[in-house]
């Protein structure tokens, strides 16, 4: 078996984990649709949505793995990582759940990493704004696709309705760990990097508003609750998510196809 | 299924790039106009084949009846000095 990387503790290197470890981790997740999209066409719009993020997520490892000193390319960042090295936020590492939960956790994800983006392009590393000024595109199109269906199924049925509710319920304790800085925050900030995460969270109350307005929905209540993916803290769903996502790479070393 | 509880079919017409003509190339299933211009850019760009898109309910196309066939179409068969090979053009002039 493939032993595990060490990855060296910067704030750099962590701010670029935890954005590329959100399109890594939200990529795999999605992927598990394929094959199981309630139409054909929703089948392979949520595929490539997942190949987009995935292409997001090799872009961001692959300008890690130049930071890391070590010379890690995007697949051992990828595949030979232990959990507690991943830095996606824990919200993007939950269970894909029902079709509701899918849309109404892309929509949080996709609205949110739009604004990073959007902001990025004025990073002072160059590479960042030229990744983020490709992905912008991409994350738009993936914001009007949830916010599409989130309207169609909160202003649909009974049970389309009942079924956006249960999913913002359970997405809205995660909430607060996309909004909050700690030292990563503050080093990207000082030093150009990108924005701090808290800075985004004006932006993305109004359009999450807007929408959710339109769908007849509303964010529950936030708690007290915090959850710690970006930190390396993640929840029992990681575990089996890295299984089934390294398994190939860590029993055949190197192995491509 | 039946067929009540299925969404109406649309026809997609995608154009590869600007100034070419939009060209059918297949069909879905969508609740609105909305969805189906989604859907179909999901469907049928994916491998850069567009810079539009089109799509238009199956139903509201009108069409030649099949049956039909001979009468609107055979005709034409032998009718060949209506192609225009029998004109001579002018040099200045290369693709016709």
């Amino acid at each position: 078996m493939q032993a595990s990387i060490q990855i060296p503790a910067t704030p750099e290197l962590d701010y670029l984990l935890r954005l590329g470890d959100t399109c890594l981790i939200s990529g795999q997740r999605l992927g598990e649709w394929c094959g199981h999209g309630p139409i054909l066409e929703e089948d392979i719009a949520l595929s490539n949505m997942a190949l987009d993020l995935i292409g997001q997520s090799r872009a961001l490892l692959t300008l890690a793995g130049q930071k890391s000193g070590k010379g890690f390319d995007e697949d051992q960042l990828a595949f030979l990582r232990d959990e507690g090295a991943y830095r996606n936020p824990t919200l993007a590492e939950l269970p894909r759940g029902d079709f509701a939960f899918t849309i109404l956790r892309n929509l949080v994800l996709s609205t949110w990493l739009k604004l990073i983006w959007e902001r990025l392009r004025d990073s002072r590393d160059a590479e960042l704004a030229a990744i983020a000024g490709k992905a912008l595109k991409e994350a738009r199109y993936h914001q009007q696709h949830a916010a599409d269906w989130a309207v169609r199924l909160g202003d649909g049925t009974e049970e389309s309705r009942r079924r956006c509710e249960a999913a913002l319920a359970q997405i809205a304790p995660y909430l607060p760990e996309l909004f909050e800085d700690d030292t990563v925050d503050a080093a990207a900030e000082a030093s150009g990097l990108g924005p701090a995460w808290s800075s985004l969270r004006e932006p993305w109350l109004a359009e999450m508003g807007e929408v959710l307005g339109e769908a007849g929905l509303a964010l529950p209540e936030s708690t007290k609750f915090r959850s710690t993916g970006k930190v390396g803290r993640h929840s029992e769903h990681m575990g089996y998510l890295l299984a089934e996502m390294q398994y190939l790479q860590r029993a055949y070393p190197g192995g491509a196809w | 299924m039946s067929t009540e509880n299925e969404w109406p079919l649309w026809e997609v017409f995608v154009r590869t790039k600007a100034g070419l003509d939009h060209k059918h190339c297949g069909s879905l299933h969508a609740a609105d106009a909305r969805m189906a211009v989604q859907m179909a850019r999901d469907v049928y760009t994916r491998r850069q084949e567009g810079s539009s898109v089109w799509v238009v309910r199956s139903d509201q196309i009108v069409a030649s009846d099949p049956g039909d066939k001979d009468m609107l179409f055979d005709p034409a068969e032998d009718k060949v000095y209506r192609h225009p090979t029998f004109y001579k053009l002018p040099d200045s002039v290369d693709q016709m």
